[in-house]
């Protein structure tokens, strides 16, 4: 299936137009050229705050082996402007005491910056690794994660950029035999962001969970398209996004949050015995939204557990504002609940409590800048 | 004494054939203590007049007045309605996904009380406002109303009543959809809020079945959006014995 990747050209993927089904989604005139050159781009400065017995190390980008996230233009420009990466190893049987936070700072939207992490869990290690991104930056990054047999490793990235920040990255997991990788991707910040996290499996038994949430205000384009490609029997994979949307009607065009999810599940012919579900549900809470869902399932076996999806966008329900307001409940406060509620499930699958509370509070701030929107429409 | 008063209230729907007038001059007083039945047939306005005492934004007021110890209820948002002592007990209660009902009835309790309630106390008394309505204390961490049984949506309405203790509850059809057992709890939950002679209480009904459990002071028979015909206790015998015919008849022959 063509749906993610480009077609390579003849010496690398040629400049996207816009035509193409991968791009089609994406306002390539607000990249600030990152899909066409990244000559000149400087890295993104990274903090590590490393769990004991986690190795930190910086190495050049040549030595590490050919990317296989590199299935696009931006990741294989990326991967080319990189002089170093930034490899987190979990080491054989270790089990992380607590989160490994790598922090990608922005330094300003001009000129480019990119970003390359490795996060390797060795098998039967057990750890949380956030990669957390911040500040102002026209950012291109390749996270290439490799989960080890056996191993159990929960990968979050934390899109809490500044409001002029354009970022386009890929988040590339392959899974070994038994191992459970779990991603979680929270996109709040930003002025453009376009994530691809993909799954593939390197043998037997690997079990794969993608979880996302997205938060647009007026302007954001926040754009997720997961891709878990089932070579191998015995897997099973569950992707669970949901987003809100809060623009701000009175500023016309520019107002409206868009957001755009666009999952893909491939199953091989080899891929006997798979599992997999597919889910996302957007909550549109004002009229200045717009959110794009586009499940893909591609079969090649009958011979399998599951295979299913479901894709849902709602306004925001007026008879649960009623109800709640009818117990006392003032309507911002029950607005909060009923967000707040709308995000509990995939927010409770994280299983990181001090990271789910900041998201939680995160997603509080955005109700409150939300809450003024609709306060400028009375 | 908490009174509220329904007087001349007109409320209107829009519909597909334009404006619809629903309540055509209602006129009813409910004192703190009281119990009054409003009975009639299905679409005769009964749950008009519910939500839009409640305040639900679908309804439109277009004449009369509600006030609550002479305070302009109508000028009230949904939330100050319920903080002011108004109580809805709806008969379609709203799922909401992902809020526990503990969350949910602190949240309420802390909006009306006006300060939160100490936590420990408040376990223990939800657990006991539950307990009494053989609620099981799981429930407490379910989402509110999401899979929950007909049954278990009524007394969940309830316990909200118990432990919000309004001056006015307004039931709309609580008794719909019940079993017996489950009457008999849901009554009896009901029959202990009115014991304390604190609350006035209004229960819409269709059938006379929950008035063997909760003896009403007055009966009201709604009909065509307005009472048609009041009395005590006795009245809803006679509506057991000869139905809402007589009552249809005249409406249409007046």
């Amino acid at each position: 299936m063509s749906v993610v990747t480009d077609t390579p050209g003849v010496t690398a993927f040629e400049i996207p137009t816009g035509r193409e089904e991968a791009w089609r989604f994406t306002p390539l005139r607000r990249l600030r050229g990152l899909h066409e050159d990244l000559t000149g781009a400087r890295e993104l400065p990274v903090t590590v705050d490393a769990a004991p017995g986690v190795r930190v190390e910086t190495v050049p980008v040549g030595d590490l082996s050919p990317s296989a996230a590199a299935l696009d233009r931006i990741s294989s420009l990326v991967r080319s402007a990189a002089a170093s990466a930034t490899v987190v190893t979990v080491p054989r049987d270790l089990v992380a005491g607590r989160p490994t936070i790598v922090r990608l700072e922005g330094p300003g939207t001009s000129p480019a910056a990119v970003g390359v992490v490795h996060v390797v869990a060795e098998p039967f290690s057990e750890a949380v690794v956030v990669i957390e991104h911040v500040g102002s930056a026209t950012a291109g990054t390749n996270v290439e994660v490799q989960v080890g047999e056996g191993a159990s490793l929960t990968v979050m990235s934390l899109q809490d950029w500044a409001d002029d920040t354009v970022h386009v990255g890929r988040i590339h997991a392959v899974v070994g035999r038994d191992a459970r990788y779990r991603s979680f991707v929270a996109t709040l910040g930003g002025s453009v962001v376009r994530l691809v996290p993909t799954v593939e499996y390197s043998a037997t038994g690997g079990d794969a969970e993608l979880l996302g949430l997205f938060y647009a205000d007026a302007g954001q384009h926040l754009e997720h398209r997961s891709l878990v490609d089932h070579t191998q029997p015995h897997c099973r994979s569950n992707v669970l996004y949901k987003g809100a949307l809060a623009g701000d009607p009175a500023l016309g065009e520019t107002g409206i949050a868009r957001t755009v999810w666009v999952g893909d599940v491939i199953i091989r012919a080899a891929a006997v015995g798979t599992d997999t579900y597919e889910l996302n549900r957007n909550l549109v809470l004002t009229d200045a939204g717009r959110a794009d869902s586009v499940p893909n399932l591609e079969i090649e076996t009958g011979e399998i557990v599951g295979a299913g999806h479901a894709s849902a966008t709602g306004r925001f329900d007026d008879e649960q504002l009623f109800y709640l307001q009818a117990r006392g409940i003032p309507a911002d406060v029950a607005t909060r609940l009923v967000v707040r509620g709308f995000f509990a499930d995939v927010i409770g699958r994280l299983g990181v409590p001090e990271w789910e509370s900041r998201l939680l509070a995160a997603i509080d701030a955005e109700l409150g800048m939300a809450a003024e929107v609709n306060e400028d429409d009375d | 004494m908490a009174t509220l008063e329904i007087r001349d209230l007109h409320v209107s729907v829009d519909s597909d054939a334009g404006e619809r007038e629903i309540l055509r001059g209602v006129d009813l007083t409910v004192r703190q203590g009281e119990t009054h039945a409003i009975m009639g047939p299905n679409g005769s306005g009964k749950s008009t007049l519910a939500y839009s005492v409640a305040g639900h934004p679908k309804y439109r007021i277009t004449r009369g007045t509600v006030t609550l110890d002479g305070a302009d209820v109508l000028a009230m948002s949904v939330d100050e309605r319920a903080r002011a002592g108004l109580f809805l007990a709806m008969q379609y209660p709203v799922e909401v996904p992902g809020v526990s009902v503990s969350n949910f009835l602190r949240t309420s309790a802390t909006a009306v009380r006006g300060e939160a309630p100490k936590l420990r106390t408040w376990i223990k008394e939800m657990r006991s406002a539950m307990d009494a309505l053989a609620m099981d204390p799981a429930f407490a961490e379910r989402s509110v109303n999401e899979g929950f049984s007909g049954g278990e949506k009524k007394r969940h309405e309830i316990l909200q009543m118990e432990l919000l203790q309004p001056k006015i509850a307004i039931l709309d059809e609580t008794d719909s959809g019940l079993d017996v057992d489950a009457l008999k709890v849901v009554s009896e939950g009901v029959n202990r809020v009115r014991d304390t002679g604190e609350v006035g209480t209004l229960l819409i009904t269709h059938y006379t079945r929950i008035l063997r459990y909760i003896r009403p002071d007055f009966v009201h028979v709604f009909l065509d959006g307005r009472i048609v015909a009041e009395g005590g206790p006795e009245l809803a015998d006679e509506l057991e014995a000869n139905g809402y015919d007589s009552y249809i008849k005249a409406a249409a022959s007046a």
